[in-house]
């Protein structure tokens, strides 16, 4: 086993499974809602990157780029006309809302493309690597990496920095104070699910090119996005990139052993963080 | 002429109780008026009535001539009338800074008060702006709360309870503030317990007992023994 290739692909993968969580962290921070949908939206979004490349005959980059858009609309509206019905003290509505979302998905899906497995194509990009003191560093996992960490700046700028991040704290604090201040937390909410919504689509991006996927996948995205989540700390975006990488680590050092023990050394890892640290690496001091 | 605000037989409720039953009370431009009361008089329903965090009828609470007892909180603000809520909730992850911009949010007019403005009403929080608004004494978290209120350029400010769990010192340091708050023109409601501090300040008052207005009238024009019986009810005051 070649350790420093395994760790770096181990973090480069953890960058996927980062993507995979950051909307989810979003929009658990700003409304405590636990979006039991979100890995099913990830594949939903796939499938429209797959159309657009399909019939537009434009590469996928450019089809996220069209579907980000259409994703932000449809996050403002579920969340505007279906689960800000559901929010209140009581945290099951919206659990179980979700979890029918997500089952509605997955089978308008089925429905609609069969039960195939799919994959975009990313024509020559999909091999192509850079030679660093030794080791092939993949072309798509580096841009994976790099975009999470870009998406994870431009959410922090735009929550600690910008008069729509402060009405996201503001209403994550408080939200009845909040409307005294003229926000409108239902809006506030929508802009938030439509947010998570364009992160969503950049992380459907690197798992239409990268991987196969089918109606069926969203589930163990989800997984992999919760635990990322939770490993990190509820609320922090830094500490769920952070969560993504223990998890891809865990992940390539778990195959590097035994290709059958990949998936299982994740969820050991997650174990591992919840029984040493229950609320995660980097909890939000207020909760 | 009509008022700025009138409030006409307001009633108001959570779920089966009823805590005011037909208030009547009105508020000129530029005037101060304290409503005083003891604790669970409906001083504070009162309060978040006007400022929509209670529903009422639409007619119930008179703005400018507008009907706004039906709208929502933020609606209600978006039209000049802030709210220095009980208890100040601040929100409490951001810092001072964060807390008085969040002001701005619902509400773009130019008027007197800015960041500056607020700075220099009470310097205190320029020192302390990138402090976490937990990191403040409770006077100062007032402050806060009243600069929050003031970002916005209200025509009406509305005060819930400044006094609240503060020391005596400290509330007449928050309170020493009112005079230059007035000065730029914002009309007032002060509610308040502490009668001595609301009466120094407001040009009328009204006493509030049990939902109702019990008594109302121009602060050197009330003897105490009225304010007294309208403040504890009538019985009470015989026996004392």
């Amino acid at each position: 086993m070649n350790w420093v290739d395994t760790i770096l692909q181990g973090v480069l993968l953890g960058g996927l499974y980062a993507l995979f969580a950051a909307g989810l962290s979003l929009v658990f921070g700003i409304m405590r809602l636990v979006n039991l949908a979100h890995g099913d939206l990830i594949v939903f979004a796939a499938f429209l990157i797959l159309v657009l490349v399909s019939t537009l005959g434009v590469n996928p980059f450019l089809a996220a780029a069209i579907a980000a858009p259409l994703m932000f609309a449809i996050g403002w509206l579920v969340q505007f006309i279906l689960l800000n019905r559901t929010l209140g003290k009581d945290i099951l509505p919206p659990l179980l809302v979700t979890f029918g979302l997500s089952i509605v998905i997955q089978n308008g899906l089925m429905e609609g493309f069969s039960a195939d497995s799919r994959r975009v194509s990313a024509g020559a990009l999909e091999t192509a690597s850079i030679p660093l003191a030794g080791l092939n560093i993949g072309l798509m996992p580096l841009l994976t990496f790099a975009s999470a960490i870009l998406v994870i700046l431009v959410l922090n700028r735009l929550i600690y920095s910008t008069s729509i991040g402060r009405a996201f704290r503001a209403t994550s604090d408080d939200p009845v104070t909040a409307g005294l201040m003229g926000i409108r937390p239902e809006r506030i909410f929508a802009m938030a699910t439509g947010i998570a919504m364009v992160v969503v689509t950049i992380a459907a991006l690197y798992l239409g090119t990268r991987a196969n996927f089918d109606p069926s996948a969203g589930p163990s995205r989800l997984i992999y996005a919760f635990e990322a989540v939770i490993i990190g700390g509820l609320g922090s975006l830094w500490g769920t990139l952070a969560g993504g990488i223990i998890l891809g680590v865990a992940q390539t050092f778990g195959a590097a052993i035994n290709p059958e023990w990949q998936i299982l050394a994740g969820h050991i890892a997650f174990l591992l963080v919840l029984v040493c640290k229950p609320r995660g690496l980097f909890p939000r001091a207020i909760d | 002429m009509a008022n700025l605000l009138q409030i006409a037989g307001l009633k108001a409720f959570y779920r089966d109780f009823q805590a005011l039953f037909g208030v009547d009370l009105y508020l000129d431009a530029g005037e101060t008026v304290a409503v005083i009361g003891a604790n669970g008089a409906g001083k504070s329903t009162l309060m978040r009535s006007v400022a929509g965090v209670l529903s009422n009828q639409p007619e119930m609470v008179v703005y400018k001539g507008e009907p706004i007892g039906a709208l929502s909180a933020p609606d209600v603000m978006a039209r000049g009338i802030a709210l220095v809520p009980e208890g100040r909730k601040l929100f409490a992850s951001m810092t001072v800074e964060e807390n008085l911009l969040i002001g701005t949010y619902g509400r773009k007019v130019d008027g007197p008060w800015t960041l500056r403005g607020v700075y220099e009403l009470f310097p205190i929080l320029q020192e302390r702006r990138h402090n976490p608004s937990t990191a403040l004494s409770g006077g100062q978290q007032q402050m806060v709360a009243i600069g929050r209120a003031l970002m916005s350029n209200p025509q009406v400010l509305l005060c819930d309870e400044l006094s609240l769990g503060l020391a005596p010192v400290v509330i007449k340091d928050i309170y020493a503030a009112f005079p230059r708050i007035r000065a730029t023109g914002a009309a007032i409601i002060i509610v308040e317990q502490d009668i001595g501090q609301a009466l120094a300040v407001s040009d009328r008052v009204y006493c509030m007992m049990e939902g109702r207005i019990t008594l109302t009238g121009r602060p050197g024009e009330l003897d105490r023994a009225q304010i007294h019986a309208a403040y504890f009810g009538a019985d009470q005051h015989e026996l004392g």
